[in-house]
C-alpha cells in the first residue's frame, strides 16, 4: 500500500470540513485524531474503491459495504445519541465545543445476518407497494441523512450530505 | 495468518483483534504499549478474505456486533471497543 501524501489528507480535511459547515454538521475539533481517521479514508478508498469506515471491517464488495462508506447510515443518530459518530469524525454541535468528550461508542450496525434479513424485508415491501400510489412521483429517502425528494429518480448527489444515488431508498 | 506479538509484563493472555485503519484500535494497542504489558493482535482487515472469514467467526463468539477492537483476555472474557477504564481494571493494573 502506498504512503498517502500528507497534501492529500488536508486537502480532503478541508473539504470535509466545509462540506459539514454547510450542511449542519461538525467535524471532530481535535484535527489529529480526525486527520488521521481522514488519511484512513483515503486508504480505505485506495484498497476498496470507496471511503469505507475507518473502524469497521468492510467486505470490498461495495453493495455489502453501502451502509458503512462515509458519511455512513449510522451518523446522525449516533451524533444525536452519543455526540459523536462511531469512529468520532462527525460531532454534535455541543461535542465540536468541547462541552461533552469524545469517547468510544457502541457499534449501532446491525450483525450481518440482521442486516440480510432487512434487506430482504425492504425489498419485498417495496415489491409489495409498487408506484404508481395516489401521489403523482414516488418520495426519495436519503438513507444518510434523511432528504426527501419526490421526484422520478433519486439525485446523483444528495445536496444534503453529498453521498452517491445508491444510498437512496424508495420512502413512499 | 499473522499474529503480532508485543513483547512486555505478562500480565494475561491478550489476543486482540483489531482493523489496521482503525482509531480506537490504535489507541487501545497504544495503551497496552504504554501500560507496557505483553499481548497478541491481529489487523483483521490486512488478511486474505478467506482468513477474515474464520476469524470473523471466533470474533462473533464474543462479540455478536464483530465490532472492533475487541480483546479477548485468558480466553475467557472480552472487552468490547476502547475502554481503558475496564482495560486497567482487568489487567489489574
Amino acid at each position: 500500500m502506498s504512503e498517502i501524501p500528507g497534501t492529500k489528507i488536508e486537502e480532503l480535511h478541508e473539504k470535509l470540513r466545509k462540506e459539514a459547515g454547510n450542511s449542519g454538521y461538525y467535524l471532530n475539533p481535535d484535527k489529529e485524531f480526525t486527520l488521521d481517521l481522514v488519511k484512513s479514508l483515503l486508504i480505505n478508498e485506495e484498497r476498496f474503491g470507496y471511503p469505507a469506515c475507518p473502524c469497521r471491517l468492510a467486505s470490498g464488495k461495495r453493495e455489502e459495504d453501502l451502509d458503512i462508506i462515509c458519511p455512513c447510515d449510522y451518523r446522525d443518530r449516533d451524533v444525536t445519541g452519543y455526540g459523536a459518530c462511531y469512529c468520532a469524525l462527525y460531532v454534535s454541535k455541543q461535542t465540536s465545543k468541547g462541552e461533552i468528550p469524545v469517547k468510544a461508542i457502541p457499534e449501532s450496525r446491525p450483525g450481518k445476518q440482521e442486516r440480510l434479513k432487512m434487506a430482504q424485508e425492504q425489498n419485498k415491501q417495496t415489491k409489495e407497494t409498487p408506484f404508481p400510489s395516489k401521489l403523482p412521483l414516488p418520495v426519495y429517502r436519503c438513507k444518510v441523512c434523511g432528504y426527501l425528494c419526490a421526484r422520478p429518480e433519486p439525485p446523483d448527489i444528495c445536496p444534503i450530505c453529498k453521498v452517491t444515488k445508491d444510498r437512496f431508498e424508495r420512502f413512499i | 495468518m499473522k499474529i503480532n506479538s508485543v513483547k512486555g509484563v505478562k500480565k494475561a493472555e491478550i489476543m486482540l483483534y483489531t482493523l489496521s485503519t482503525c482509531i480506537w484500535c490504535k489507541k487501545t494497542k497504544q495503551l497496552l504499549n504504554d501500560l507496557g504489558v505483553e499481548y497478541n493482535y491481529i489487523d483483521v482487515d490486512t488478511l486474505t478474505a478467506e482468513d477474515k472469514e474464520k476469524l470473523t467467526v471466533e470474533i462473533e463468539k464474543w462479540n455478536a456486533a464483530v465490532s472492533f477492537p475487541t480483546m479477548v483476555i485468558n480466553n475467557k472474557e472480552a472487552i468490547l471497543g476502547y475502554q481503558p477504564d475496564d482495560i486497567r481494571e482487568k489487567l489489574k493494573i
